[in-house]
């Protein structure tokens, strides 16, 4: 996956000079996980800058660069350290093109790795993603294969909205599948169903994915058929595209990494009743990490839900009855 | 002490200044022709109406909260004087009237914003400004990012961005300041220290004996000046333009000036200042003070006076009265631009929004 987003870097700045990559450790060392790895030989110093270790400044002046006339494409090391940058996200980049009554476009991304499961140290690992859903004028995203990977990102480069992009740290090199040399673009806001099924619906994003379609295997074998929504953009949210799937299975699990209470699964919640009340035949179940603070490495594999879980829970609810 | 490991303090410096208290310019040339002072006094003299109209109807329930320039017209008008409005930027915070008006802003929308009508943020196509901004500090970040964009960009176009002693406490600032002296951002820190931030005195924002002092630990030049003389303010913040135009970086300016009115309409600044000293601040009033160097030209008498009033109250009162005729915004205000693309939800909301309100459509 890291190499489908370093690509998709490398084409659109290829093909649009107004794009810069921004953020720490992104030049020279190629970022972290090398998602920029090579860009700065490619484009030079002043296209892919390594900036002073603030986050605050580093979204804020994004914003300035893209009024500038520039396209912006921000990495934040971890969305972890998103907080130091929470105003300029939250106050500043969902609210400027309303403030200035459409005189500002913003046409930025802000690329964050999240989620957790590889062991970094404390305070890397969060699933944030609510925080961001909940902030209107800011497009959230968060794909969960490669193909994807790519796709989004060259549509979130291509709007004028900004772009929340997250990266499943855990897939950036487990998850492997065919990529295209070439551009193309996936839209946002259109889920994709990662396998079909009758039973139940299975709704996940980014890399809760890779275990709902591990936990769906399994319960095939034991005679449930499950069918997997890979969401793939939270904001916009394809509802058409949930109530589709519920409409056919009646029953509704959603996974996700984050703690339960005010997580986004509560808001597929309402939105399902909501849409959906007669189609339902159980009480839609959220599988989710405690509302605990995220741990440190020894104990997350206990902390986020894994296939195990998934599977005993989704029994559960296909026995279930309203 | 030369065995000392520590650094030295620095000295005190004093703020650079042209004109006495009492308005008789040094042996000096002015760096302003007299028809740019006078154009200069004009915007001060305007947004006195502005203030003072804006001030009486807020009582009679017909304005919202909002915060007057009184006794900071010379430190913004000094600034906003030295700016080219074609190619310049400004970055405003939320006192600097004076400057957005030059810099083409219409005063109806100035009104209509603070008259709650989100219309009022309109910025039309030819004006280099942001919106006014309410988080203290968060438009430092966006001014410094947006010089740089410009310069990377081959433009010679300036960024000023403005914000108060206060807002100078918030990580927005050092952050900025420190990423704009790396970049060599064609940007001016126009740091207002009036003295005060709503309560709190300029002693509990800051240790340092000046906030000009704060650049030198970002590579920064640092500036401090009489922000109630405009002639200095504007001769500073030039030839902080010049440098900036000519590719060599910030400046942070600290203007000294001292808000002679309230926070804001909501506040009651007999609770925490103390008379003695604002009585001492009133004598030095940036207006009057002006308006004496003009007297000492021999350029300025009361028919004078009078003329530029009526015209100002003939200006602020016509904008006024676009801005009342202005029809109530409808629930789109709430929808309309923000999103480029909106998500279905919103949009299925704004119907829904309009139709319980009511809305011809």
């Amino acid at each position: 996956m890291i190499e489908a987003i370093r690509e998709c870097l490398g084409q659109e700045m290829e093909a649009d000079n107004r794009v810069v990559v921004i953020g720490e450790d992104v030049g020279v060392l190629g970022g972290v996980f090398r998602a920029t790895d090579g860009l700065q030989a490619r484009f030079g110093k002043e296209r892919v800058v390594d900036m002073p270790l603030a986050e605050g400044v580093i979204v804020g002046s994004g914003i300035g660069l893209a009024m500038s006339g520039l396209r912006p494409v921000i990495e934040l090391q971890f969305l972890g350290f998103g907080h130091q940058a929470f105003h300029q996200i939250g106050q500043q980049v969902a609210r400027l093109r309303y403030r200035s009554q459409g005189r500002h476009a913003l046409p930025l991304v802000i690329r964050s790795p999240f989620g957790g499961g590889v062991r970094t140290p404390e305070l890397h690992s969060d699933a944030f993603e609510a925080f961001y859903t909940h902030t209107p004028g800011l497009k959230v995203v968060a794909p969960a294969t490669a193909y994807d990977a790519k796709g989004l990102l060259a549509a979130a480069m291509e709007s004028d909205d900004p772009v929340l992009y997250l990266e499943p740290l855990k897939g950036y090199r487990l998850t492997k599948d065919e990529v295209p040399d070439e551009r193309y673009t996936v839209p946002l806001g259109k889920l994709r169903v990662a396998r079909e099924g009758a039973d139940v619906t299975l709704i996940a994003w980014s890399a809760a994915v890779n275990v709902a379609e591990r936990a769906a295997e399994e319960l095939s074998e034991q005679g449930i058929s499950v069918e997997v929504l890979d969401l793939r953009s939270l904001n916009p949210l394809d509802i058409v595209g949930i109530s589709e799937s519920v409409a056919k299975t009646g029953r509704v699990a959603i996974l996700h990494e984050a703690p339960l209470t005010g997580g986004f699964g509560g808001e597929l919640v309402a939105t399902i009743q909501q849409e959906c009340f007669y189609s339902l035949e159980a009480p839609i179940i959220r599988i989710s990490a405690p509302d605990t603070p995220y741990p440190l490495g020894g104990v997350e594999d206990l902390y986020i839900p894994d296939v195990d879980r998934v599977v005993a829970e989704v029994v559960a609810l296909a026995k279930a009855s309203a | 002490m030369s065995e000392s490991r520590f650094l030295p303090n620095f000295e005190p410096i004093a703020p650079f200044s042209r004109l006495t208290d009492s308005g008789i310019l040094d042996s000096g040339e002015s760096p302003m022709s007299d028809d740019a002072v006078l154009e200069a006094l004009r915007y001060m003299m305007l947004t006195r109406v502005f203030d003072d109209k804006a001030t009486s109807m807020q009582r009679q329930g017909r304005f919202g909260t909002f915060s007057s320039v009184r006794g900071q017209e010379a430190s913004v008008v000094g600034a906003a004087s030295a700016l080219d409005p074609t190619k310049d930027w400004i970055v405003p915070q939320y006192r600097e009237f004076p400057a957005l008006i030059r810099h083409g802003y219409p005063i109806e929308n100035f009104a209509l914003y603070f008259m709650g009508n989100p219309k009022g943020g309109t910025i039309p196509p030819n004006v280099n400004m942001l919106p006014m901004q309410i988080s203290l500090a968060a438009q430092i970040p966006q001014a410094t990012g947006l010089a740089w964009g410009l310069k990377m960009q081959g433009g010679d176009g300036v960024v000023i961005t403005f914000f108060g002693d206060g807002a100078s406490s918030e990580g927005d600032f050092h952050e900025s300041l420190n990423l704009a002296g790396i970049m060599k951002a064609p940007v001016i820190f126009f740091l207002q220290n009036n003295g005060w931030a709503i309560s709190t005195p300029r002693e509990n924002q800051t240790a340092a004996r000046s906030f000009a002092e704060r650049a030198i630990g970002y590579g920064v030049e640092g500036v401090m000046v009489d922000g109630n003389d405009l002639l200095a303010v504007h001769e500073v913040t030039k030839q902080a333009v010049a440098k900036a135009r000519a590719g060599r970086g910030p400046t942070l300016i600290e203007s000294v000036t001292y808000r002679t009115g309230a926070h804001n309409t909501a506040d009651d600044p007999t609770r925490y200042i103390d008379q003695q000293e604002l009585e001492k601040w009133q004598q030095k009033d940036p207006v009057e003070r002006i308006k004496n160097y003009l007297r000492s030209r021999g350029i300025w008498n009361e028919n004078l006076e009078q003329e530029l009033l009526d015209s100002c109250a003939a200006q602020i009162d016509a904008a006024m009265e676009i801005a009342r005729n202005t029809p109530l915004a409808t629930s789109d205000a709430l929808f309309d631009h923000v999103y480029a693309e909106p998500p279905q939800r919103m949009l299925d909301q704004k119907r829904d929004w309009a139709n319980r309100n009511g809305d011809a459509r």
